[in-house]
């Protein structure tokens, strides 16, 4: 009986993982083994300060990560003084004051990211009609978010001779269909890494990737550590229970 | 309730309550000494399951309201307030999103059980039919609470599934604007779901208290199929089968809590992680896991009917499509007018117990089916055309092979009760 | 309850395994069920952004002698009074045995600031928001603020004088960022 239900029980999870199909043509990205993969995955904070770099110097300038807010960045790492040194590098809008104009003041540890355009309608009109994603949630908003990522960073190629290119578009192997808008956005060398991390395409692009992946899941590491003393609270109950429910049944088998 | 003799308790205060409202006597009666058959199994643990998934989704449906904003423009950055700021808001969200689901499992398992054994034959027809009832009033409430993320998936599976109405004939178009509150999905639509998605799991705990009322009136269904004859057959509800299901119970929530911590995700969609937009669908809409049956159903009628050699239609594909899902649902609440054979049991009907199985696999493979994207292709054979066989099947198991089996099926020789059936399978093991 | 339990106590060796196993079931329950009322409770607490947003910048510059602003804190209104020489003087004559909530002066504002008051507008009895911030508006017997709901009358130290609030008008955390600026909270 419980083999019968235990099958069952698998048909009906494993049901959703087939359902799955995008739009054009998809390639599988290759999976990697994420420093925040499996059950005791933790976030490895170097890569995610890297990975703020990356987005800060690199991605942040077209992609909004409206969820986010300075006060975050605790997570990575940084005390509070190097997170008010960091915000002290911006400004925001803020307003109406007494007169009724908006004005800019320093930032805030409170304050959103700030996005580089000031509405969807200006971030499109400024990319060719293509509005770039806000990236909070990118990762989580993707099938096999972080492999996939890292894949379209790096899966710039050039395109096959029977591809039809627009203007500004530009051929890469993990986007779906191919044709993506976004110009390769990481070249070696570009961003200074502090650290002694090499300076190279694949390595801003896995750190970016477990950057964004932390920004989309901030709880992950909490969630697992929880996980773990329910369940083994709840296994260690339900043995309980099951010599509780033996030896009330004794007399009756 | 409330007549009948009252039990006298040690305890004074407990006393002086039941004399004057009978509850601790109600308890005793109906959770204490109720005589349930001896030889439930493991599927019988479904019923108190599902019961506890109600009680966890409307507790933690509660506390999440407190943090969400029913508005299109603040709903879905108030989710993401939730698993980011709201103390251990994650952990309520994620209990009650992949609570959603885990309550579909259990309620899944609890009809198949009440199909294998036929629990739905005379005296527990009604019993059955207000369990059909709790089982449609809780898919329009995951439905509704499917929008309320404002996510893509929220947006377009609202789309589609509320313009299945505007199939109906004539009105149609009317009532579908009625559901909306505009002429698209919108704010006023996003409020209304809010609204009964909180209302409506208030209505499903009282179709339980029905369900449960209509079970102590006619007594538990057994895996034998016959009816306890005596003391010997059956066992106080207390302390068997409560602790019983509280071992079950707890076995149920090791594998949902794997889901909860490790796998939040999982059942869920990518697209929903996206903003609400209503300009770009996306390219493949899914309903969530435990609709995927119903959807395929919907999507396999792909053809009009008319009358043959004219060109006039009767039922146009779309309106097809609509009838034969909610008439697959509709088949449920009819099933104890057409099983009328005598052996309720498909332990003692072999071949009735082949075609459930089979049914149970293609329940299964339309579920497949309706995650696939139409034009998608299985082992050579187009999609359309095993979701039209599937449903073929589930339509046919109901409504011909079940009829035919009440006359034809002679079934195996019954034992005298229970405890004879307890006594021999456990011969059999030693 | 009992009548289950009882019918199946007949074999005596067991019972004590048996009541260490219940008690054992119990408690897990118990703790349980205990455990997880928690994250319930605790949900209802301000979230990470309520938290972080509980400072507030104010300018100074622009608060003439004599006239007092309304900021918002914490979602509550905070006075802030540029007081004049009349009004510090007033605040500091005050004989202690007549107050209710006793408190000097000088322990209800920052160290040579004297001509700043900065309290949380919220009546110490049932939660209004007194009256005095505006020229127009009566300023109570005392000078300070008068709370129209039940008469509370407080003096130009916001301290309550007369009427039936039982505390002093709450001097917020905040500290002097420059002579103009303060940040409160």
């Amino acid at each position: 009986m419980m083999m019968r239900f235990a099958l069952l029980f698998a048909v009906l999870v494993l049901m959703p993982v087939a359902g799955f199909a995008g739009g054009g043509e998809t390639v599988k990205p290759p999976h990697h083994h994420w420093h925040f993969s499996g059950v005791n995955g933790t976030y490895d904070k170097a890569a995610l300060q890297r990975g703020y770099k990356v987005y800060r110097e690199v991605c942040a300038s077209c992609h909004s990560m409206k969820q986010l807010s300075f006060r975050n960045l605790t997570d990575l790492g940084y005390d509070e003084s190097q997170v008010k040194a960091i915000v002290g590098e911006y400004t925001v809008m803020d307003g109406p004051n007494d007169e009724g104009e908006m004005f800019e003041r320093p930032a805030r540890p409170s304050d959103q990211f700030p996005s580089p355009f000031e509405n969807d309608k200006a971030a499109a009109y400024a990319n060719g009609g293509a509005l770039p994603p806000d990236l909070s949630l990118i990762i989580k908003a993707r099938h096999h978010g972080p492999d996939y990522v890292h894949a379209l960073l790096t899966g710039y190629k050039d395109a096959p001779h029977d591809a039809h290119l627009l203007e500004g578009q530009h051929w890469n192997k993990y986007m779906p269909g191919h044709v993506i808008a976004m110009a390769p956005p990481l070249s070696d060398g570009q961003v200074a890494y502090e650290d002694g991390s090499p300076d190279t395409v694949d390595q801003y692009a896995s750190d970016v990737v477990q950057f964004l992946t932390w920004a989309g899941d901030p709880y992950m590491e909490t969630r697992k550590r929880t996980g773990m003393k329910v369940i083994i609270f709840l296994l260690v109950f339900a043995g309980v229970m099951y010599g509780v429910k033996r030896k009330i049944w004794s007399d009756v088998h | 309730m409330g007549s009948g003799e009252r039990v006298e308790f040690d305890n004074k205060v407990v006393n002086w309550i039941d004399e004057r409202l009978p509850l601790f006597t109600l308890m005793q009666k109906e959770y204490g000494v109720f005589p349930t058959p001896r030889n439930f199994n493991y599927f019988w643990n479904f019923g108190a399951i599902a019961m506890f998934m109600l009680i966890a989704m409307i507790a933690t449906g509660i506390f999440l309201a407190m943090n969400y904003t029913p508005h299109v423009d603040m709903a879905f950055d108030s989710v993401e307030r939730i698993d980011r700021d709201v103390n251990w808001g994650w952990m309520l969200r994620d209990i009650h999103m992949n609570g959603g689901s885990f309550f579909f499992i259990a309620v899944y398992i609890h009809i198949f059980r009440g199909m294998y054994y036929g629990s739905y034959k005379k005296p527990r027809e009604l019993l059955w039919i207000l369990g059909v009832v709790i089982f449609l009033l809780m898919m329009a409430t995951a439905f509704m609470g499917y929008v309320l993320p404002w996510g893509q998936m929220s947006y377009w599976g609202a789309t589609v599934i509320t313009n299945l109405f505007s199939a109906i004939p004539f009105v149609g178009d009317s009532i579908v604007t009625l559901l909306w509150g505009g002429f698209s999905i919108d704010n006023p639509t996003l409020n209304r779901f809010f609204a009964l998605h909180y209302l409506m799991p208030f209505v499903i705990l009282a179709v339980v208290f029905l369900h449960v009322w209509a079970l102590h009136i006619c007594g538990s269904n057994n895996p034998s199929g016959i009816e306890p004859k005596g003391k010997q057959d059956t066992l106080p509800f207390h302390p068997y089968y409560t602790m019983k299901d509280t071992f079950g119970l707890l076995v149920f929530l090791v594998i949902f809590c794997v889901f909860v911590f490790y796998a939040p995700d999982y059942l869920g969609h990518p697209d929903n992680y996206k903003e609400a937009n209503a300009l770009v669908t996306p390219a493949h809409i899914v309903p969530e896991w435990y609709f995927l049956p119903f959807y395929a159903i919907l999507r396999a009628i792909t053809f009009d009917i008319g009358i043959p050699f004219t060109e006039i239609t009767i039922i146009s594909a779309k309106l097809g499509g609509v009838i034969s899902m909610f008439g697959s649902i509709g088949l449920l609440l009819i099933l104890p007018w057409l099983d009328t054979h005598p052996i309720r049991s498909a332990r003692y009907r072999p071949k009735y117990k082949f075609f459930l199985l089979v049914f149970l696999a293609v329940f299964c493979m339309l579920g497949y089916v309706g995650s696939q994207s139409a034009d998608a292709v299985f082992f050579g054979l187009p999609m359309t055309l095993i979701g039209i066989l599937c449903t073929t099947y589930y339509y046919g198991f109901f409504l011909v092979i079940i009829p035919w089996l009440n006359n034809t099926e002679k079934g195996k020789d019954l034992p005298k009760s229970i405890h004879d059936a307890v006594l021999k399978t456990e011969r059999e093991k030693a | 309850m009992a009548a289950g339990s009882k019918s199946i106590d007949h074999d005596d060796e067991g019972e004590t395994r048996r009541d260490f196993l219940f008690l054992t079931a119990g408690s897990f329950g118990a703790v349980g069920a205990g455990v997880v009322a928690w994250p319930f409770v605790s949900s209802m607490n301000p979230a990470a952004d309520t938290l972080a947003l509980s400072t507030t910048e104010v300018p100074l510059d622009k608060i003439p002698k004599g006239q007092s602003i309304t900021v918002m804190w914490q979602g509550k209104p905070v006075f802030v009074r540029h007081r004049t020489d009349k009004e510090i003087e007033e605040a500091r004559a005050v004989n202690q045995a007549e107050l209710s909530d006793k408190q000097d002066d000088s322990e209800r504002i920052k160290e040579n600031k004297d001509e700043w008051l900065v309290v949380v507008g919220i009546c110490t009895h049932l939660g209004c928001v007194p009256v005095g911030q505006k020229t127009s508006q009566s300023k109570g017997e005392y000078g300070g603020w008068f709370c129209p709901c039940h008469g509370s009358h407080y003096d130009t130290s916001g301290r309550i004088r007369k009427g039936p609030a039982p505390k002093n008008l709450a001097v917020p955390p905040y500290e002097f960022l420059s002579d103009t600026l303060i940040k409160i909270g």
